[in-house]
Order: C-alpha cells, then structure tokens, then sequence
C-alpha cells in the first residue's frame, strides 16, 4: 500500500501511522452527545472514507487520506492543516 | 533415463547427490525430479492421508507429490519441491512423511481403512467419551500431522529482505513476457522480468518449436542477450512473484542460494518488495490432471511435463509411454518421444474428432479408466466402444487441458471469468490496478498469440507511463489453434484423485454434496480440497466441476474458491528476515551506556532503550542488595541516574503557551519564566494520556518531558492538536529526546555536587525548587532544572548528547567524593513509589484524573483536550477503583504488583474484587513494603484493613490502606 | 442422523451411501418469529439456542453467503476465558464453559482441544500485568499458572530463550484454553439449528430492515420480503452496514485482521502462544500448519485481505521469538473484517428500537466468544433482558463511560483495540 505525502510524495505504508475517520472536533462547549457521536460513532462506509495518516517516519504532516475501503484505493490527499478539523471557539 | 543428445543440457557437468541416503549422477542444470528420472526413480514421496506412493507429477512449483527435505542438522529444509530444486555436487535430499523408508511406509495401512476415512469422517466421531479427545483421538492424529519435519533448531541460514521500484514489472519470462520486456526495455522503460525459473524461456524451454525461424532455445538467448545489455532492465531468475498489493507493490522471492552449497556472506532468500507502477503477468498455465480411478501412481504424469523432462532435461519418463488427453497439445508429448526414440504405446483420446497420427497409435473417443501397478504404474485400463482394455504402460502422460495462471489477479479479490472455449478460467480484466495479463495466463496458448499479447501489454503500459514506444516486429511462431473438449472425471467405481496430496477424490466431493456441502467454499473446507501445498493449483478446477456436475450446476454458477498470497511458498525467514536475535527492533542506547557497562550495571530493555537496572559493588549477590544500598545513596548522600530516556519535545513559538494550555489539564501560559511545573495530559476520551515537567525557558520557548513509554505518541499528539486542530497557531515543536543527555542528581548532597561542576555555583536563592535555567557545565551550554522524582534535593541537568558520556563520568567522580554514585531503575522505582510519584504503572490508559486524586487539576476557565469527555458519569463515579498507598498490617509481608485487593471477610471471588495493586517493593528508609493500588472509594479508606490476594505468586495478606505518599509528605526535603 | 464412530463405521463398510444433508436448503417463508441476520458463528449459535433453550420454532437465519463464510471460517481458532475486568472475565468464563461440553452438545466434532494457551512476558512490567490478569481468572473461577522461564522452557521448548531482544522471561498459562476446528464450530451449530427447524437460508442478503413506528416489522431481502416480531443482528464485520439500514450509527469501524497458515510440518509446537512483544500468536493444527496472526493492518477496511507491512511485522516477530520456524512455509494469508469498538469489547445489547437487537463489535476476539455468545443473545431475544453473562456489554457504556472494559487499554480509538 502507497500513500501520497503532500510534502513528501507517494511512500510506503509502513512509514504511516493511522488514527482513523477524519472528524472534525467538537465545537467548544458541545455537549455529551456530540462528544459520544465525534469519538465513538462512526459511518463507517464501504466505499470512500476519509482518515487521519500521520507521517511518522518521514516529514511529520497529519494528512487527510480519502480512500476506498473496499477497494483500497487512495483518491486525494491533503494536509490535516487544510482539513478544518479544529471545530469552531 | 537419459536420451544421448537429447535436451538443452548438452556439455553440462556431472553432478553428485543423494536421495534417501542413495549416491546418483545427475548433470548440472538438472532439478532434483529431472535427475531422479534420469536414474529412473519414479517414487519420491507418499501422500499426506492413506500415505500411497508418490512420483513426480509436474516440473514446476506447483507440484504436489515430489515434495522432499533437503539438508540435515539445523538446515534441513522440509517440503522442497523436487521439480524445483536444482542439484549441486554434495546435494542431500530425502523423502518424508513415510516410515521407516519411502518404498515401506508402515502408514500405507491408512489406505486399507479409507472407506472409513472418506470425506469430513473426523466431524462425526472421536466425540466419546469427551475427555478421550485430549488424551487419545487427538495425540494419534497429530503424530500423523504435516509432511516434513523441521530441525527445532533454529535457523542459522541468512536471509534478506530488500525493496525494488520500477515502470513496468514483467512476471513471467515466456514469451509473452519476454516480449513485453524488449517491448518497454526497447523503449527506455525501466523494467523488470521476474522468473520464477531458473532459466527463462517458459514454456519454450519445454517445446521442440521455432520462434523467429530459428529454434526457441536460440531465439530465448538472442531475447536475452539484447535484454542484459539493456541498463534499464533487470533480468531477476529464481524469482517468483509471490503476491500482488495495493498501489502497486509486488512481494516477491528469489532463491538465491537454494541452488548451490552453502557460501559465506550469501543468503539462501531474498524477499523483495517491489513497487511498479505497471505490471504486466505472464505467468503462463498449468497442466491439469483428468481424474479416474488410480489416477495418483508413479509414473502418472502430466503430458507437459513428460515433454519438459524430454525436451528441455533429455530425460524419458517411460520407455513404453502412453498418453492420455482431451486436447491437441497432449498430442505433442507423443510426438517428441517418438521423435527420440521412445515407445508411445498410445495416445487414448477423450475425443471422437482427435488427430491422426502416423507416428503413434491413436484410440479416439476412449478413456483411462483405471490403472495398476504398486509403487510405479505398470498399466492402464482403456475403455472405448470396444470395451475395456489393459494396456501395459510404464508412464502415463495425461492432460485435461490448461488452467491460466492467473492467481495474482485475485490477490486483491478479482474474481476470474469461466471461458467455455479453453474450458478453464480467465482473469477478469483490471482486478489488479496496473496489471495487464498476456499469453497463457490469459487463456491465449499459441506462441504466436503469447508474443502478440505481451507486445500489446507492453505497449498498453507505455501508453499509460507515456513513454515513447519504438518499433518491434512480432516474429514468427507456432500459431495452432488451442482445441479442447472437457473432461474431469471418468466414470467408474475406483477412487479417482483430484487433490494427489491431501488425497481428495471424486468420491469425497460427491460424498460432500450429498451432505450439502454445496458450496464451494464448503466442499474444500469439509473435504480439505485445495488445502494442500500447490493451494489447488492442480486440482481445484476440476474439483469444482466435479461439484458443478454433482449438485446439477454449470461450472460458473458453482464458482470458484479464491487463490490468496502467496503465490508459491515463502519462508518465514524469508519475509522476517533481519529479525532473528537482536534485529527484530532498533536498539536504543544512553549516552552514559559506556560508562554503566563499565560499572558492571545489569541492563534492562525499557521499550527501544537499555537503561541500567542496578549498579552491583563487589559483595552483592542479588539485585536487592544493590537497590537498596543505591536508596540509602539517594536518601542520605547523592546519588546519579540517566534519565535521558524521558522524551523532551522542544516548543517555540508565539503560541507556545496556547498549545500546551490545550493539551494540559493545567495552566501553563501563567507559568514564570525559569520556572518549571508539572503538567497532566488527557487523551480526547478524558482517560489520563500522561504527565510529565514542562520548563518555560523563555517567553516563548518551553520544553516538554513525557514519560519514556508514550514519548513518541505524545509527540504524534501535539504534532495532531498543532496541524489539525489549531493549524492558526504560530508554534513549532520538535523532539529533542536524543539531542540532550539528562541526568538526575539526587540526595541532600546534590547541590554540593553540582556545585563542583557548574561555573557559577547556585543555592536556594538563584536556584528554588522548580527553578530552571541555563547553565555552564564543563565548559559546555547546559541546562538545569530543580525537580525531584525521588522526594530529595534533586536537580536534573541537560547537556548535548554528544557531552554525555564525559559529564554523567564526571557526576559519578563528584558523588563517589560525596559518599553517593550512581543509581538504578530499581532504585529509582522504590524512591518513587515512598513518595507516591506515577509512572505508567499506574497511568495504565484506563485511569483518570478522579482516580489519582488530580481532580484539581482540571483548569474550569479554559478548553483543554479530553475536557468534554472527562466529565462523563462513569468517570467521576465514587465507585471508581481510586489511588492510595498500602503497607502490610503485622510483621513483614510482602506485596507483589498484580496482586486483587479484598474487603478482609468477604470471599476471594470476582464480584467481591476491590482493586488491584499497581507497584510494589521494599523500602529501606521506611523498613517495610510499600505498595501503590487503585482500590474502590480509596481515599475514603484510608486506615482501612484490605487483603491482598495475588493466587500467581501464592500471596494472601492483610495491608493498611494509607495516603499514597509514604515518605515525606509534606515534601519538605524536595524544597530543602 | 446421529453421528458416531459406529455409524462412521457401517457407512463405510456399506459404501457410505446412507449420508444425509447435514442441514435443509428451505425457502424463505412470508414471516418469522426472529430473523438472525448473518450465518456465521454467532448467528448460527444464536438460531440453536433460541430453538434449544426458548422454545422458538419459527426462526430464520439469513446468510448472504455460504454458511460459516465469515470470520469464523477464517480465524485463528484460538478459545481462551482470559480476560482481564469485570464484563469479559464472566462472559468468556461462560463461553470456555459452553465449549467444553460442544461436542456433545451438537453431537459433532468441533475438535475442541484444550492444549493449553501461553501469553508470554518480556519484561516486569508485562509480568505484573499479566499477574493482575491471571489473578482475575483466578476470582472469576478460571485456571491461570505464571511460569517462570524455566517452567516455560521445559513446556515449550522451541521458543528464543537466549538470544531474543526482548527476553522471554516467563509466561501465563491457562490449560483450560486451546483451539477449535473453525469450520466445525459454524457446521456444527448449523446442523443443530436446523434439527430444532431453524431455517437456515443461504444466498439470502439482507437488503434494508422495516421499521414502522419505532417498532422493528421485518427485512428486505435479495429473496424478497421477510416479516418478522423481532431481527436480530449477528453480521460481524458489516455490522456498520447492517445497522445503518436501521438508520443507526453504531461505535464500530471496519479493520482487516489477516491470518497466516503454513505448509503442514510435523508437530513442533502444541501449545497455543502469544507474545506480549508484537502481538503475536501461533499454534500448531491437528493437520500441521502453523496458524498464526498478530495485529490488524490499523487503516479501515472492508476487503478481507491485508497488506505486505503487517505481514512482514508477523513474520519478523516469529523469527525473534521462535526462530526454529524460520524454514517453515507461509502457504497462505487472508483477511477478516474486524468490528473495531472504542473500547476494544463487544455489544450484545437492545438497538433501541423495537425488536432489534445488536450483537456486534467483537474485534480480535469473535471466535471463541460463539457459543457464549449465541447463548447470551438468544436468552436477550427471547427475554429481552441480558443473559447474566453478558450485562456489562450494553451500548450506552461509551456515551456514560461506565463499565468501559478497555483491555489493551488504548482509548477511544477503534483501531487501537
């Protein structure tokens, strides 16, 4: 499996570490339910999902991975930065 | 026997090996199976349940019966296929899964009981009495488990592991693949041709055939001659090709050095993992057997590889040969023996429209329905129209047609498409991303056609890797017309083998429908069809036919079961090759690591790093001598440990204090400068993540310590919360845990200490308790920080890495003048366990805040991670298991991390559990145990009696539940 | 038919002709009283014990695939009651309690196996975990042993003892644990349901779930229409997709665990082990294979297969730690689709909407929880209060935080578990 760095360019798998769905963080002072359905709940789909890659042995980037779960493949990356996952203040 | 002239093999030298303990001559070149056949030995092995005698069936690596052990000692290497392994002078090979010998194997009596042993019997006995299974049925059948044995030694041959990348990799060097290979080579494509043999050539090397007008095994060397001189193309043999994954990588091994003796410095194996960015397989096909009854002798052969071994080795399989088929091709195996000089006694044709011949006799619209012989076949028994008729025979060639090797294309769950015309089944196009199929593999048999399709592939891939093709010319070759009528099984009332290796006949997949095993995926796993070592290369075809025919479903309705990774065999030493011994993980060493060894420290592996566990003095015998001696430094002199281990992540910038106010519980932007504090860190599910000191060296520069264990996943945290979360901040951050040695000095001595090392010396005034600051130390840049993990006057000082060695000798020198030295993580265990300090321990990842009494902690007036969730009911609940210390009630006792803690009259039974203890060990200073626990209302408790049971070490004792801090409490020696 | 030795016997000295279809092939009929979705493991064991042990005669099982195509045909087969908190240690406890009598039970060989399991530690932290763990069993009523290296030694000889870079210091035995032939387990309970009348329906995929006010009606099927008082999910795996077609969200994601199997090999290894240090396990089978398996491939998945870095990891922690296997032959790896919880245990539990039970998010972890497990959910279905086995495995436990059963205690991250 190939993974596209946006700072480094295509690398192996292995140099990735996976957190999971790509969601966006709560807002400040949402409640308990909100907190229940961004932690645990998930979508899950068979089909495009995104994720949160971490390019642990390379440059660093958290990256936002669209990705195919059926067929595995890597449709778009981008760096989490970019991603507006860090909810609203 | 070997036919003077005869075969691609001319000039090559002899070679000497033994089989089953047998001196043979063989030629250079030869396989283990060529050169058996040379000496006519027909009777290699025994199948794996009614042990029958086993010749050799294919001449490749899908063979399922010459599988041998090769070497002896801690070498022997079980289940070689001889059809593969090349012989070498010296080669030892012998047969398994038989005793005592091959040719007298005790367990042939299973094959008198088969009536009882026919499909899944194993599912509907050995139940009674329900203990026996245990203790009788299982042991019985295990001792006839698995075919070759390994050494239980472990394995002192190398292998290697290494990466790969080109444009376009070539599976397969047959025509179609050396096609594709000049194709794209021609063009500047950086290529590679991955072989599985250790000739390319394919299935050319086996037929008498022109190519390019010129004779096949001439036109191979004239490909390869243009291929090698190609710099952007590598020609890799012995390769096979084992998996396809996603994006493009490829697994596979090559045997490097499985063909030769042993020689220094060579690995047997090579595992590759390459990436293609297209790939094009030419894997060829694979023969397949016709089942009828007694169809597994020796001497039973498939009819492409009697003409392999004829053509390509210059061996005769027989000397009075028949053939058996349902095709034309099989036709060829007659021809060729004719042509040297060998009897064909009759080619037996299924079809009423075979071809004539005026070489050999032709039985048309006829069958081999059984046939005889004990360790090697001696005849057939032919049934036509006229009847049935024994034929004496001393090898049958038999083909039912070609299967395409296309089981890479169902690596990544491509189903493959059923092609009435062949009767096999083809690849369904782009299964695999990038990979195109060409020649055999892709139902296409002719030469003429292999070579046109690899071209086109080749072509296909330059197009896509827009790379200029340039021109080729197809050349000339055989360009017949595959013509094939179906044929699985012939009716009749013997067993008829479908899986020669697991022994699997008609009978049992018949037997499995019957029973409703209607499935495919059923019948193999009831009647372990397919189960075997070639995965059911040779068998699963048919076997589903037989099924497709027994339930009343054509072929394709009954579908097939999936070919997975890897394609042939692999090693486990192959694919895990650099991990035996030490290899398996980096080893991460303290600058001080010099220094401890020289100290005679014991080491002990905390995650990568070795950290030195105690110093022994001259006298000591156990490790508790050592610790304790190493407190008794700590408490009244001074002593040093390394503590470079914990991570240090460097933070600069603006927002700086932003960051770690968001990752920490606590307050941090309020922090002084040159000052340090402690900090708590959640994950976002309100579960303690861990802590650590962070030190606000400047405005706008801190340095973080983590603890060792989650260095680096707190750094994957703040690089997280830093880019995904708050991408706005201007803060960088950094890990420095290598680039900085870090050094605890401890005791009431330790100011004295440093105060011998430093430029300027300190004292309480310049430096309080949580000051920090730069310093000079040896004339290098340092830093100091007034923190404490053991409840003393401590300092840890910070110099470059590359300082480390000469300054923790220099900290030893200072302590030793001070009545102190060096001491270890046992010691430093117990001192943090007196003042109740956390490791990770007791920050396990299930505890919270609430449970270690840091409640407090949590800032009410900011947002910080894991806020939400920590709020949770089932984490505040007063019913939590809760931090306190515990020390034994009565004489010394002694308590064990582990141990379940008990209310000291209810019964020690889980519903009654109350908690669990989490450190434990002896303190000198106080002069009994001491422990840390998560026990129920803990500090609710305290100055109760609980009972500590710990069943794994057999200890059951009364403790007092006390505050966690043992020594010192009010702290008053750190600020001192 | 009922079998034993003796009718194995006359079978085969009358031609084995007198072989009957271990289950029926029925059609779906218009309504049922339960509709299982998904014939595995667990759906299987759901359908006998709610026909054995409630009473239910009018049950369907509706299995998209073959019978026993899903994880548990491709497993590791390894059956423990090991765990460590309250919630699994009673519920495994139960499950192992289940399996010890199975054979006799469905009258069929499941080839339960009790050889004995060994999780082996490196270091004294690993070895006080793994003495808070096995006292746990212990309470709970379940055998553990810590082995100290020597006794180890004697009892597996084969492992790295001198020369490993995490040191095999000792190990946790339960002898009680062992192995299971995969395929029989899911045979074995199929056969059984469909003799108390389960339908057992193959080829049947379960295309959306009715709901009318609140209140479960029935399921769409490839087959057509299915009404039914009460469906219940048994669909490791696509549990999320099952679900989702009764408009819920569940905390589950979808990972690919793979699993290896070698060449058969003479028995070298009898024990099931694993080891704390790269997760991995391996035991011998009664054919000969070495089967073995460590961690998921950690990104989301629903293709039943894996990628070459978990495989190498797998491969690499077998030559540390057991490098008498090196010469052994990896003949084939799979996947299976995991349903990864927050927490790393399961859900046996109401959906909240009525009529429609969960059984799901079993992780690693599926195998050997089958007979408990359809034990549990049956008695849930039937009663519609929790087996008492399985009262800690409720849905609400994320969202409250109470009675979290985090084993590897990771957090809330599915794929940590």
């Amino acid at each position: 499996m190939r993974i596209t760095c946006p700072n480094c360019g295509e690398r192996d798998r292995r140099e990735f570490y996976v957190k999971g769905a790509a969601l966006a963080r709560p807002d400040v002072g949402a409640g308990l339910d909100e907190w229940h359905d961004h932690l645990h709940l998930r979508d899950n789909p068979a089909s495009e999902t995104k994720e949160l890659w971490y390019h642990e042995m390379g440059c660093g980037a958290w990256i936002e991975v669209c990705r195919n779960t059926v067929s595995h493949e890597v449709v778009s990356t981008r760096l989490a930065s970019g991603a507006e996952l860090g909810g609203k203040r | 026997m070997r036919i003077a002239g005869k075969g691609l093999m001319q000039g090559a030298k002899p070679v000497t090996f033994s089989f089953n303990g047998r001196h043979m001559m063989g030629l250079e070149g030869d396989t283990l199976a060529s050169a058996l056949l040379a000496n006519g030995v027909h009777l290699v092995g025994r199948s794996f349940k009614y042990h029958r005698p086993r010749g050799i069936l294919t001449a490749g690596s899908e063979e399922p019966n010459a599988l041998v052990t090769i070497g002896s000692g801690a070498q022997q290497d079980p289940n070689i296929r001889a059809t593969q392994q090349e012989i070498f002078e010296g080669l030892e090979a012998r047969s398994q899964n038989c005793w005592p010998s091959v040719d007298y194997d005790v367990q042939a009596v299973n094959d008198l009981a088969a009536p009882f042993f026919g499909a899944g019997f194993y599912y509907k006995t050995f139940m009674w009495p329900s203990a026996f299974w245990e203790k009788l049925y299982e042991p019985i059948i295990r001792k006839a488990a698995g075919l070759g044995a390994l050494s239980r030694q472990a394995d002192p041959d190398a292998c290697e592991k290494a990466y790969a990348f080109c444009d376009l990799l070539v599976i397969g060097a047959g025509p179609a693949g050396l096609m594709a290979a000049l194709v794209a080579g021609r063009a500047g494509a950086d290529v590679i041709l991955a072989e599985e043999d250790a000739h390319m050539g394919g299935r050319l090397l086996s037929e008498v055939e022109e190519v390019d007008g010129k004779p096949a095994a001439d036109w191979i060397a004239q490909m390869l001659e243009e291929l090698d001189n190609m710099d952007n193309v590598r020609l890799m043999t012995r390769t096979a090709v084992t998996g396809a994954y996603d994006q493009g990588t490829y697994g596979a091994l090559e045997r490097v050095g499985h063909h030769h003796s042993r020689r220094a410095g060579l690995p047997r194996e090579c595992f590759w993992r390459i990436v293609a960015k297209r790939a094009v397989l030419a894997a060829g096909a694979i023969e397949r057997p016709v089942a009828f009854a007694n169809n597994d002798r020796p001497g039973i052969m498939t009819a492409g590889a009697v003409r392999s071994y004829l053509n390509r080795w210059g061996v005769a399989p027989g000397q009075n040969v028949t053939v058996f088929a349902n095709n034309d091709q099989a036709h060829r195996t007659a021809r060729d023996l004719v042509d040297a000089g060998v009897h064909v006694a009759m080619v037996i044709d299924s079809r009423h429209d075979a071809p004539d011949s005026n070489l050999y006799p032709v039985m048309k619209g006829a069958q081999v329905c059984s046939s005889s012989g004990r360790k090697r076949v001696e005849s057939i028994t032919v049934r036509s129209v006229a009847g049935e008729e024994k034929i004496q025979t001393d090898c049958l060639a038999m083909s039912g047609g070609w299967n395409p090797s296309l089981h890479l294309t169902c690596h990544l769950n491509g189903r493959p498409q059923w092609n009435r015309d062949i009767a096999g089944f083809v690849p369904a196009p782009g299964t695999v991303p990038g990979l195109t199929c060409a020649g055999a593999c892709n139902g296409e048999f002719s030469t003429a056609g292999a070579l046109r399709e690899g071209a086109a592939a080749a072509v296909e891939a330059l197009v896509e890797l827009e790379i200029k093709q340039s021109e080729v010319t197809l050349p000339q070759a055989e360009n017949d017309l595959y013509r094939v009528t179906a044929l699985w099984a012939v009716p009749g009332k013997g067993r008829a083998w479908l899986d020669f290796q697991n022994d699997v006949t008609v009978k049992d997949v018949k037997q499995a429908a019957t029973e409703n095993f209607r499935s495919v995926e059923h019948m193999k796993r009831y009647t372990t069809q397919g189960m075997a070592t070639d995965q059911g290369k040779n068998s699963n075809v048919a076997a589903l036919a037989v099924l497709a025919d027994a339930t009343g479903r054509g072929i394709p309705e009954t579908g097939t079961t999936t070919f997975r990774p890897p394609f042939a065999p692999v090693s486990i030493a192959a694919m895990g090759a650099g991990a035996a011994g030490q290899g398996c993980k980096p080893q991460r060493f303290l600058t001080s690591h010099r220094a401890s060894r020289e100290m005679r420290a014991e080491q002990i592996e905390v995650g990568l790093w070795y950290r030195a566990s105690y110093f022994p003095k001259t006298g000591e015998n156990t490790w508790r001598q050592s610790c304790d001696r190493e407190i008794g430094l700590v408490r009244n002199h001074v002593g040093v440990c390394d503590v470079s281990t914990l991570g240090k992540i460097d933070i600069q910038g603006p927002d700086a204090a932003k960051l770690l106010d968001f990752v920490y519980t606590n307050t941090f932007s309020t922090l002084k400068q040159g000052k340090v504090c402690y900090g708590l860190m959640l994950r976002e599910d309100g579960f303690v993540m861990d802590d650590g000191t962070t030190a606000r060296l400047g405005e706008n520069h801190y340095v973080m310590t983590t603890t060792t264990a989650a260095a680096g996943q707190v750094m994957a945290h703040l690089e997280f919360v830093r880019q995904a979360l708050r991408p706005e901040w201007d803060v960088q951050i950094t890990s420095v845990t290598e680039q900085w040695a870090q050094f605890a000095v401890a005791g009431p001595n330790s100011r004295d200490l440093l105060n011998g090392l430093l430029k300027e010396q300190i004292d309480d005034t310049s430096w309080p308790f949580m000051a920090c600051g730069e310093v000079e130390v040896l004339g290098v840049q340092g830093r100091l920080f007034r923190i404490s993990f053991s409840g003393e006057l401590a300092y840890e000082i910070a110099i470059p890495a590359r300082y480390g060695d000469a300054l923790f000798r220099a900290l030893i020198e200072q302590a030793k003048a001070l009545g102190g030295g060096a001491y270890g993580m046992e010691a430093l265990n117990v001192l943090r366990i007196e003042k109740g300090f956390l490791t990770h321990a007791e920050l396990n990842g299930t505890v919270t805040a609430f449970d270690l009494g840091m409640q407090g902690m949590m800032s009410k007036k900011k947002d910080f991670i894991g806020k939400a969730m920590s709020t949770r009911p089932g984490l505040m609940d007063d019913g939590r298991e809760q931090l306190v210390g515990l020390k034994p009630v009565g004489p010394v006792k002694q308590m064990t991390a582990g141990a379940h803690l008990f209310n000291p009259d209810d019964p020690v039974e889980r519903i009654y559990d109350q908690g669990y203890v989490t450190s434990a060990g002896f303190s000198p200073t106080l002069g009994h145990s001491v422990a840390l626990a998560f026990l129920k209302n803990g500090p609710d408790r305290i100055g109760d009696e609980v009972r500590l049971v710990d069943h794994m070490r057999g200890i059951d004792a009364l403790c007092e539940v006390v505050d966690p801090v043992f020594f010192d409490p009010d702290g008053g020696r750190s600020r001192g | 038919m009922r079998f034993s030795g003796w009718r194995v016997l006359k079978e085969g000295l009358t031609g084995n002709k007198g072989w009957t279809p271990h289950w029926r092939d029925p059609e779906p009929q218009p309504e049922y009283d339960v509709v299982i979705i998904g014939g595995g493991g667990h759906g299987l064991a759901t359908g006998y014990y709610l026909a054995k042990e409630h009473g239910f005669t009018n049950i369907a099982v509706l299995e998209k695939g073959y019978l026993g195509g899903g994880n548990v045909g491709r497993n590791t087969t390894i059956v423990r009651a090991n765990y460590y908190l309250p919630g699994n240690s009673e519920f495994y406890s139960h499950s192992l309690k289940q399996w010890e009598g199975l054979e006799e039970e469905l009258n069929y060989n499941v080839m339960m196996s009790q050889r004995g399991q060994i999780m082996v530690y490196h270091n004294d932290g690993q070895r006080d975990a793994m003495v808070r763990r096995g006292n746990s069993i212990i309470n709970q009523g379940d055998d553990a042993e810590l082995l100290s290296r020597d006794a180890l030694r004697e009892m597996v000889p084969i492992l790295n003892y001198d020369n490993a870079r995490f040191p095999i210091l000792g190990g946790l035995l339960q002898r009680r644990a062992g192995t299971a032939r995969h395929d029989a387990v899911a045979w074995g309970f199929a056969r059984g349901a469909d003799q108390r009348g389960v339908d057992l329906i193959q080829n049947c995929e379960v295309t959306g779930i009715d709901i009318e006010n609140g209140k479960v009606k029935g399921v769409q099927t490839s087959r057509g229409v299915i009404r039914a008082k009460k469906v219940a999910l048994a669909a490791a795996g696509r549990s999320g997709q099952a679900a989702a077609m009764a408009g819920m969200r569940l905390p589950i994601e979808s990972h690919v665990l793979q699993a290896f199997v070698s060449e058969g090999i003479k028995p070298v290894l009898d024990h099931v082990v694993s080891f704390a240090e790269g997760h991995l396990y391996v035991s011998q089978s009664d054919k000969g294979g070495l089967v073995f398996g460590s961690y998921l491939d950690f990104y989301s998945s629903y293709a039943a297969r894996g990628n070459l870095p978990m495989v190498e990891h797998t491969m690499e922690t077998m030559q540390a730690m057991i490098p008498a296997l090196g010469k052994a032959k990896l003949l084939r790896s799979w996947g299976g689709i995991m349903d990864m919880t927050p927490d790393g245990s399961p859900i046996i539990d109401h959906s909240g909407i009525e009529g429609l039970y969960l059984n799901c998010g079993w992780c690693y972890g599926g195998f050997k929880a089958i007979p408990g497990s359809g034990n549990a959910y049956a008695h849930l279905i039937a009663t519609d209060r929790p087996h008492g086995a399985a009262t800690k495995f409720r849905l609400d436990r994320f969202r409250d935080g109470h009675g979290l059963m985090d084993e590897e205690a990771t957090g809330a991250q599915h794929n940590l578990h």
